[in-house]
């Protein structure tokens, strides 16, 4: 009797255990809470830029869409936006820093849910996609093109479908065939001869390039992935599709996520990203000019004359929160990056700013290690992760990828 | 009635009795690991340090959100509920557990009368608890009002 008091007592708690260790029910209210917070069912609506009078007009998105591969806009007529931000790999180019003319110092960033993000670049030089968008174009080492070939290069192939969005073009003849203020000797100094209403007009012309590719690239939204599907059947209270579970192991691994590794004090919301900069203590590669992220990304888009502020903004001065409310704390962004967004990225190494990491397990061990940084101060505090631990939040990262095979 | 079926029901309500005893001891030890409700003021009312000034607001976007800039409505009156309209207004705050500010710097943007202001460029970066402080100058004096926002 005794015996088999104990047997079902064993038995009786036994499956109560057990109860609590699989299903929807390993998960308590305040992870459900989480884990709804972090899926696609809580992305907000696409936001409209006030700074670019296109932004929205699928007019304007299918415009954008063919400059963006269009190779005309680069200085030896052979490089693109797409040569960087391949599309069908996540628009971005595998390689730890980005190549054009020559190579760069960071690494080329995927673009799906570009439109949902305040600042643009990994330290946030700019405030809109249209005001970045003429970065690449201008730069030496990226496209290597220059203002007034752009506007020639509009007038000889797309201007009709550039009146219809901006109206005409304006008179570009008298003007030289390379000039701008950020190119070879020769650009500048013939940029520097134009009259400043004919600069004026050129800088017209080169913003609304902007806009026209601004408007595409927000059209990019992130792919619903398996960690979507099983947080939408999680929260309706039924059983995921079949292919759409996820194992024992990525629930641990989504666990530590959301718990004990502090990784939502950053990655958190459907974007994986709190659209802020942190120092993670992530060294710089060696041999390359100092990159102080952050702390010299809020000067320069302060100075922007394309910023959210400037001549060629179509916003109310009142409607560029981002910029008026930013935070100019110079030294607590010293070698800060913006977070990423940790969608796809499981099949998308190298990682970091600079592709410093080859592998997410070289990431994850770079989170339990919280090495100082080289300057300024890391936020990490460094966390204790058993080995399957380990192998947990990689196999969780992997359920946000779209590439997987269950993924179209 | 035999006394099979009697060991069958005194099998079952010892099976029940086991049952009820391990969810007794699941809540206890649930209670014993879970962190102490805090002891702290979420109401979006309060009064200053020195207790010169009583202080709430009201947000634009309810309720308040995460990743999202929004805009507040602060309304300062003395003790006695006599608005005070002439106020100088700091606000900054941050993340006490994890030891961060708020990603913004919100500004007071205009002074509305009757004691209400609003600042715009609020702005919380993750879910969890903030503290956000309302420094105070005015013709009572300077004082400072926190608010505990669990988010
Ligand atoms: C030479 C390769 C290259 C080319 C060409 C290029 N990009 Fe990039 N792109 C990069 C790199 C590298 C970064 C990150 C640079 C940094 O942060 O300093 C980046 C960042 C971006 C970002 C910021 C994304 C974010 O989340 O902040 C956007 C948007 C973008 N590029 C769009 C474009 C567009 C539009 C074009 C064409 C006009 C273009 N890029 C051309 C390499 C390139
Ligand atoms: C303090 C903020 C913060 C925390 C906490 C944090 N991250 Fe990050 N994460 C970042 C930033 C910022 C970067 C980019 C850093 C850089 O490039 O220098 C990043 C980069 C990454 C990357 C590389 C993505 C890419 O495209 O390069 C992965 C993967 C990642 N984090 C995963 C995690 C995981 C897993 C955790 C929890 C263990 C975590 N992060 C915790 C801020 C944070």
């Amino acid at each position: 009797m005794q015996a088999r008091r104990a047997a079902a007592f064993l038995l009786a708690s036994g499956s109560l255990l057990l109860l609590a260790a699989c299903g929807a029910d390993d998960f308590d209210e305040n992870e459900k809470k989480a884990i709804r917070s972090l899926s696609l069912a809580a992305l907000p609506e696409r936001p409209i830029d006030p700074s670019n009078r296109v932004s929205g007009d699928p007019r304007a998105a299918a415009f954008g869409a063919l400059l963006f591969t269009d190779t005309g806009l680069s200085g030896n007529a052979s490089m693109s936006c797409a040569t960087c931000h391949k599309p069908e790999r996540q628009f971005q180019d595998d390689l730890p820093r980005g190549v054009g003319a020559a190579e760069t110092d960071r690494r080329t960033m995927p673009l799906a849910g570009v439109a949902w993000s305040p600042w643009q670049f990994w330290d946030g030089r700019r405030d809109s996609l249209w005001a970045q968008a003429l970065a690449p174009l201008e730069d030496a080492r990226e496209h290597a093109g220059n203002r007034t070939a752009f506007a020639h290069h509009l007038a000889a192939r797309h201007a009709r479908r550039y009146a219809e969005l901006f109206g005409p073009l304006p008179a570009l003849d008298h003007l030289p065939a390379d000039a701008g203020p950020k190119g070879t000797p020769a650009e500048r100094a013939a940029w520097a001869a134009m009259s400043p209403d004919d600069r004026e007009a050129v800088n017209r012309v080169f913003s609304n390039l902007g806009k026209a590719l601004a408007a595409f690239e927000e059209t990019l939204r992130p792919p619903q992935t398996r960690f979507d599907r099983f947080a939408a059947a999680m929260l309706e209270g039924r059983e995921p599709e079949a292919g759409n579970d996820l194992s024992d192991l990525e629930r641990e691994g989504l666990k530590l996520f959301i718990g004990k590794a502090n990784c939502l004090e950053c990655h958190n919301g459907p974007r994986f990203t709190d659209d802020h900069f942190h120092n993670t203590g992530v060294p710089p590669v060696a041999g390359r000019a100092d990159d102080a992220g952050r702390a010299d990304g809020i000067a320069e888009v302060l100075a922007d004359p394309f910023n959210c502020l400037g001549t060629y903004s179509d916003a109310e001065p009142d409607a560029c929160t981002a910029l008026r409310f930013m935070r100019r704390d110079r030294a607590a962004m010293q070698r800060a990056y913006k977070t990423p967004s940790l969608r796809g990225a499981a099949s998308r190494p190298p990682y970091m700013h600079a592709g410093q990491f080859a592998s997410l397990d070289e990431v994850i061990d770079h989170y339990s290690r919280a090495p100082a940084a080289v300057s300024g101060r890391t936020e990490l505090r460094g966390v204790v992760l058993t080995e399957r631990g380990r192998k947990a939040l990689v196999a969780f990262l992997k359920t946000l990828d779209p590439q997987r095979a269950s993924d179209p | 009635m035999s006394s099979q079926a009697e060991t069958g029901k005194n099998r079952f309500i010892l099976a029940l009795f086991g049952l009820v005893i391990a969810a007794v001891a699941v809540y206890a030890g649930y209670r014993l690991l879970a962190p102490p409700p805090p002891q702290i003021d979420v109401t979006y009312n309060t009064v200053s340090a020195d207790g010169l000034y009583q202080v709430t607001f009201e947000t634009d976007l309810q309720p308040v959100p995460v990743g999202e800039t929004h805009a507040w409505i602060l309304t300062v009156t003395t003790p006695d509920g006599a608005p005070v309209s002439d106020a100088e207004i700091a606000v900054d705050g941050g993340m006490p557990a994890h030891g961060h500010g708020l990603p913004t710097e919100p500004k007071v943007t205009e002074n509305l009368g009757e004691g209400r202001y609003r600042v715009e460029g609020m702005r919380f970066n993750m879910g969890g608890h903030w503290e956000i402080r309302v420094g105070i100058s005015a013709t009572p004096g300077l004082d400072e009002a926190k608010f505990n926002i669990d988010l």
